[in-house]
């Protein structure tokens, strides 16, 4: 039987194998989110997190760029109202709003028949339906994962588009060869979704939602 | 890991001293008489035996009642089963004790055939075991070896004897290859249906083929893979040594996990056996004329070093959709370097494309095309070349030919002259590519449409392929240097 461990815990796994997360803070009520988007800077991201939420979107538990200690006052408070008995123990989580438009999807799979893989691909609500993928086996090497990448026929992408620098593709190699690390040194570990891996307007990559699967 | 079979161990299924043919029939509607026909009549210089039931001569070869009764000094290393499957553990046995060290069986009711041949099967294989023997099949079509002129096969044709080693688990698939491979003239070293692969499996065959000097590229269709990682690791480190071209049919064995996660919803559809695939530089092709295709050019070209292409064509149409090909690949359709623009330039009058697709617009003449292939193709700049417009002269000859003048002498003189012409073309190629060391594919559809054109005809004479389509050779091309590329990028670290 397996269980999704929550958004921090996922990070916290995540960044222990040297994935950049966005930096963040857990906190229990209304006033402490706003002592957090305060010591954050706005604009700030609230979202409900707990063991048993996996696909926060889908559920409205996610309340984008919010500039005013009322604002994020108001949506803790109604995320904290939105909590189902089988979500288990809830938080809110307060972040810093990453500015940039390049979504990316990063994560591990065990395969029944390859055992275990690192994917990265193009990321977001629509990840499934656009299914622009690559897979590799781990462990994956710098060169495996530099290619994963020019695997991807929205590669283009990763280079500059709009205003927004080319991505920082030494980081993204780096993640990908972490993911392959976490992959082959955490048995416990069943799967890893991280998504978005959002691209900062300076091509920075970095993990603003995260769901790890354990056994 | 599964140990590999040793090298040594497959001598005597691709080249053994000696084979006896179990179950051979006298009807030649029978496997067991295909079988001892096949084995006669492409050149194997081996010694020959059967054994049956009746007795007698089978096309001149004495029946044997049972191994057994095989004459005292015959040496014998393979045995070919044509016989019904509850016979063959006392076969094998017989067949051990004369020294026999690999069978090949074309026998069924084995581990297709429901519970009880999947019993069957399993004591197949411990006996095997026990025997030390090398077991092909069982249900399998045959085996193939050109060096020695083998033909223990019962429906796939005779190939030609060249580089390409096959390994299938369909034997319709090495038919089909063996098909293109006796229509193209780019031959085939070793070939095996594996059968159900009860013993020895498609990754043994393939790394048995990474060590054969007789092969240069292994082509292979899988179905059905039941231990991927294992499938991974021993492929990958067959690629090392060699190209290795896949076909696989069927999604992976054993389904997908219920997914809980976007990545484990994305991994179905094949997708990690593709990632699988680039990872190990294994050559990943999606229809067999691809699979061939690709195998025919590891076979018969150079690796490119690197991905800038050169279209050299007689016609501007050709060039054009070649030049959209290449740039929809990982190749480079490359920007013609002024130097060798102005070497094109003393040889032909101004209305050449002067740029790259190189359309030589019809301004010809006797020599222009070798010159031009030979300017192209030695440039620093260009990795590999694509030449279009081979048989063109020949074609016109054929009007001439089949019209209601012919014979007539100054006809037959240009016609002459046409077809030579051509011939020395597709010769040009090949020399030009071997001087350079440089990939130069030669594509037509005459090579389908017409294959006793002079110019087809001369590319398999100078022991190329000729593509059927520029896109066809744009692909093929296209994964000779993906291939060479994963190789360049590892030993450069």
């Amino acid at each position: 039987m397996s269980r999704t461990l929550s958004e921090p815990e996922s990070k916290a796994v995540l960044a222990a194998h040297g994935i950049p997360c966005v930096a963040e803070r857990v906190v229990g009520d209304p006033q402490a989110a706003v002592r957090a988007a305060d010591a954050l800077g706005y604009p700030v991201v609230a979202k409900l997190a707990g063991d048993g939420i996996a696909h926060k979107t889908e559920r409205g538990l996610v309340r984008l760029a919010l500039r005013t200690a009322e604002e994020v006052a108001a949506a803790a408070s109604e995320l904290l109202a939105a909590a189902r008995p089988d979500d288990g123990e809830v938080a809110v989580l307060v972040a810093p709003m990453v500015r940039g438009n390049r979504e990316l999807i990063v994560g591990v799979h065990r395969d029944p028949q390859f055992g275990p893989c690192v994917m990265v691909g193009v990321g977001g609500v629509l990840a499934e339906a656009v299914a622009d993928v690559a897979f590799r086996v781990a462990p994956v090497d710098r060169a495996d994962a530099d290619e994963m990448l020019d695997d991807l026929r929205a590669r283009a992408l990763l280079g500059a588009v709009r205003g927004e620098a080319a991505v920082d593709r030494e980081a993204l190699v780096e993640i990908i060869v972490g993911l392959s690390r976490l992959a082959t040194e955490r048995d416990d570990v069943l799967s890893v979704d991280v998504n978005p891996l959002l691209v900062g307007e300076n091509g920075t990559p970095v993990a603003v939602d995260a769901l790890v699967e354990v056994v | 890991m599964r140990p590999r079979i040793a090298p040594e161990r497959f001598r005597a299924l691709f080249e053994p001293r000696g084979v006896v043919v179990a179950g051979v029939s006298s009807h030649p509607g029978k496997f067991g008489f295909v079988a001892l026909h096949n084995l006669l009549t492409q050149g194997y210089e081996g010694a020959v035996f059967g054994t049956n039931l009746e007795g007698g001569e089978v096309l001149g070869v004495p029946m044997h009642r049972s191994v057994e009764d095989l004459p005292g000094g015959a040496v014998v290393d393979l045995v070919f089963v044509c016989t019904p499957a509850s016979a063959n553990e006392d076969l094998l046995r017989a067949c051990a004790a004369r020294g026999v060290q690999a069978a090949f069986l074309t026998s069924g009711g084995y581990g297709e055939a429901g519970d009880d041949g999947r019993r069957a099967e399993e004591h197949l294989v411990a006996l095997a075991g026990e025997l030390d023997m090398l077991l092909a099949g069982p249900n399998g079509q045959g085996v193939v070896s050109t060096p020695v002129g083998l033909c223990a096969q019962i429906v796939a044709p005779y190939p030609p004897s060249g580089a390409i080693a096959i390994a299938s688990q369909s034997g319709n698939f090495v038919s089909s290859f063996q098909n293109y491979s006796r229509a193209s003239g780019v031959g085939v070293s070793r070939a095996v249906s594996a059968g159900n692969a009860a013993a020895v499996t498609v990754p043994d065959y393939l790394e048995y083929f990474a060590t054969d000097p007789e092969t240069r590229v292994a082509l292979a269709y899988v179905e059905g893979i039941t231990d991927g990682r294992q499938f991974f690791d021993r492929v990958r480190e067959a690629a090392r040594a060699k190209p290795l071209v896949v076909l696989k049919g069927g999604a992976t064995v054993g389904g997908q996990r219920a997914a809980a996660s976007h990545t484990g919803a994305l991994a179905a559809d094949d997708r990690v056996f593709d990632g699988m695939c680039r990872q190990a530089n294994v050559t990943r092709a999606f229809t067999v004329e691809e699979a061939f295709d690709a195998a025919a050019t590891f076979a018969t070209q150079p690796l490119p070093r690197g991905p800038r292409v050169a279209v050299v064509t007689t016609a501007g149409g050709w060039g054009v959709v070649t030049a959209d090909a290449i740039v929809r690949s990982d190749l480079e359709l490359l920007a013609l370097p002024d130097d060798l623009r102005g070497q094109i330039d003393e040889r032909l009058p101004p209305r050449w494309s002067r740029n790259n697709p190189i359309d030589l617009a019809g301004g010809e003449t006797r020599d222009t095309i070798p010159d031009v292939l030979a300017l192209v193709a030695h440039h620093p700049e260009v990795d590999a070349v694509v030449y279009l417009g081979l048989g063109i002269q020949s074609n016109t000859a054929r009007l001439l030919r089949d019209g209601r003048f012919w014979p007539d002498e100054s006809l037959e003189r240009i016609v002459g002259y046409h077809e030579r012409q051509d011939a020395r073309f597709a010769a040009a190629a090949a020399e030009v590519s071997t001087e350079t060391g440089k990939p130069v594919l030669t594509a037509t559809e005459l090579a389908v449409a017409d294959p006793d054109n002079a110019g087809p005809r001369a590319v398999r004479e100078s022991g190329r392929y000729c593509y059927p389509s520029a896109q066809r050779a744009v692909r093929a091309l296209e994964h000779l240097w993906r291939y060479a590329r994963h190789r360049q990028r590892r030993a450069a670290l």
